[in-house]
């Protein structure tokens, strides 16, 4: 039925957009193990061919001379979306699990009015957000702590873990519900003893999610953190000057984006059809 | 019964207090902001009607930089449909490998976009950059890629492409490999070709996955300012600002506050009312194909 060119223009158009996304990859990798020498000899591409390759942009970003420290940035990075994510995760199935299993009626206010509420946060500019979070940090003493930065990122990945555990719970039988009911669990006993261990794949792609956008904050850090807490994202632009001291640069952009390829390696089992097409509808 | 009220309260009252606290806190704040004439010079909270809102209607750089946003998000999320939709729909029926496209596909969406922006930053350079130095190999001469608002554009327009495809060709990679088979095989009963199997068929199936995956882009892509930061800061001039890069200048950099924050309210609900009436119009542009 199909042509016998087909195959040759399926593997060409893959083996062309397979370039587009590992180049960026690839040239921060060959540019971290240049020097001064290598970059301005121009783009070149195969370090062992055109140039001596060197782990001086390596030895920067953990406090060689000329670079930054970035294990304080990173261990800052971790902490914080390790907490929001946990916080978000509880949480975020604590009210998937009512709006899914029970009815809510306030006024004209329905269970998927609630839900809705969550995820409509979404559409909420960072920037405007911003300067209210600065001033209510402030306030409460945590602008710039660890915590500080915590509470925010819980306001950004919350409305994520309602909105796919809302669907995930969606999915799980009634029936499950009713029989830990009748074997007298209470409510809550229900929740944690019969729910909770089947929701595993759910709160993978869940705690997924929240760990990709926690991680990959930088405008909310950049804000309400200047010097005792600096998160990874913000120790790399740090590092972006218009003089580029291109191989520190390249080389602490692959430090931070490396835990999240790590990441979507692991994770992508997880992403089988029925969760992800799931947390469209 | 009673009890059960009780409980189903305590699931969702903590979550709904935290976000409670955490945007409409900030809306009133914002709201309140914007009606103060709160500045670098001037940080009370005094009233002065509506002023900031006079002087954001002839703030042409505020209306350059929304009409600038409407082009850029537009612009690239259709692209990326296209280019998504379309590598979907060349593997979704293979089973070998296709995990090898998933883990290709979800890398770049997971990675931090401020990070990548600075990469893409320097594969951009005029003189250094690969880009430029592939173009010198074929042949054609060098763009000064950040530095010249045309080619701003692009490159801004490029790493948007290069993150954000992938989560259209995973929405839609889903989407596809949940579709009935019935349809498929009348269609090739009836001995309808790929194109017209897609026309007639896949198609008009995928609709809700369409919408739903370009909505969700559109949403994302309206907060855009990250990137503008890093790679052009904006520039040249102000030909490459959104409004969310303006009112962080505005609002943090140079702290009008009161007056970003009349614009970041104005641009919230413009935002708002310019993606509902997107959404309506995508869900019946896509009916009706689906119908003729």
């Amino acid at each position: 039925m199909r042509s016998r060119l087909y195959p040759v223009f399926k593997y060409t158009v893959i083996a062309l957009w397979a370039c587009f996304v590992a180049g960026p990859f690839f040239w921060a990798m060959t540019t971290s193990f240049k020097d001064v020498n290598g970059v301005q000899g121009g783009a070149t591409y195969l370090p062992w061919l055109q140039y001596e390759p060197t782990v001086v942009g390596w030895r920067n970003i953990f406090g060689g001379a000329g670079g930054v420290d970035v294990t304080q940035p990173f261990l800052n990075s971790a902490v914080v979306t390790v907490l929001a994510s946990a916080i978000s995760l509880v949480l975020g199935s604590l009210a998937a699990y009512a709006l899914s299993r029970y009815r809510f009626k306030f006024g004209f206010i329905k269970n998927s009015d609630i839900v809705f509420f969550f995820v409509s946060q979404r559409i909420m500019p960072p920037v405007v957000l911003v300067i209210p979070f600065f001033y209510l940090l402030q306030w409460t003493g945590l602008l710039d702590t660890v915590v500080g930065l915590v509470i925010v990122t819980v306001a950004l990945l919350l409305p994520i873990a309602v909105w796919v555990m809302v669907d995930f719970f969606n999915g799980i039988p009634r029936e499950i519900d009713e029989m830990a009911m009748l074997d007298g669990c209470a409510p809550f006993q229900t929740f944690v003893r019969a729910i909770l261990p089947n929701s595993l794949p759910g709160l993978t792609v869940a705690a997924m999610f929240c760990a990709v956008f926690g991680w990959n904050d930088f405008f909310f850090a950049f804000r309400l953190t200047f010097t005792e807490v600096q998160t990874l994202p913000q120790a790399v632009v740090a590092l972006n000057s218009s003089i580029p001291p291109w191989w520190t640069l390249s080389a602490a952009a692959l430090f931070g984006v490396a835990p999240l390829i790590l990441l979507a390696l692991w994770v992508e089992r997880y992403l089988s059809k029925g969760n992800l097409s799931g947390a469209v509808r | 019964m009673e009890a059960l009220r009780r409980h189903k309260s305590m699931f969702l009252l903590p979550g709904l207090l935290t976000l409670a606290l955490i945007i409409i806190f900030p809306l009133l704040f914002t709201i309140r902001v914007s009606f103060s004439g709160w500045n670098v010079s001037n940080p009370q909270l005094d009233f002065i009607g509506g002023a900031n809102y006079t002087a954001m209607l002839h703030d042409s750089r505020f209306w350059a930089s929304i009409m600038r946003l409407v082009l850029l998000a537009g612009g690239t999320v259709l692209i990326q449909y296209v280019i998504g939709f379309g590598m979907a729909l060349l593997v979704w029926r293979e089973a070998r490998g296709r995990r090898l496209w998933r883990v290709l596909f979800l890398v770049p969406m997971m990675t931090t976009p401020v990070v990548m922006a600075a990469i893409w930053q320097m594969i951009f350079h005029e003189s250094l950059g690969p880009v430029n130095d592939l173009l010198g190999m074929l042949g054609l001469s060098k763009v000064p890629w950040l530095t010249e608002s045309g080619p701003a554009l692009v490159a801004l327009m490029t790493v948007e492409v290069w993150q954000w495809t992938p989560f259209m060709f995973l929405l839609l990679l889903a989407g596809l490999l949940s579709l009935p088979k019935e349809p498929f095989m009348a269609a090739a009963i009836d001995g309808a070709g790929p194109w017209r199997t897609f026309r007639k068929v896949t198609f008009p199936l995928m609709a809700p996955v369409s919408v739903a995956a370009i909505i969700i882009r559109l949403i994302e892509a309206s907060k855009l300012s990250d990137s503008v930061y890093v790679l052009t800061s904006g520039g040249p001039g102000s030909s490459t600002e959104t409004p969310g890069y303006y009112l962080y200048i505005q609002g943090l950099r140079d702290q009008q506050t009161g007056y970003s924050g009349a614009m970041s309210l104005t641009y919230l609900v413009l935002m708002i009312v310019t993606l509902t009436v997107a959404a309506a119009l995508l869900a019946r542009a896509f009916k009706l194909k689906g119908d003729s």
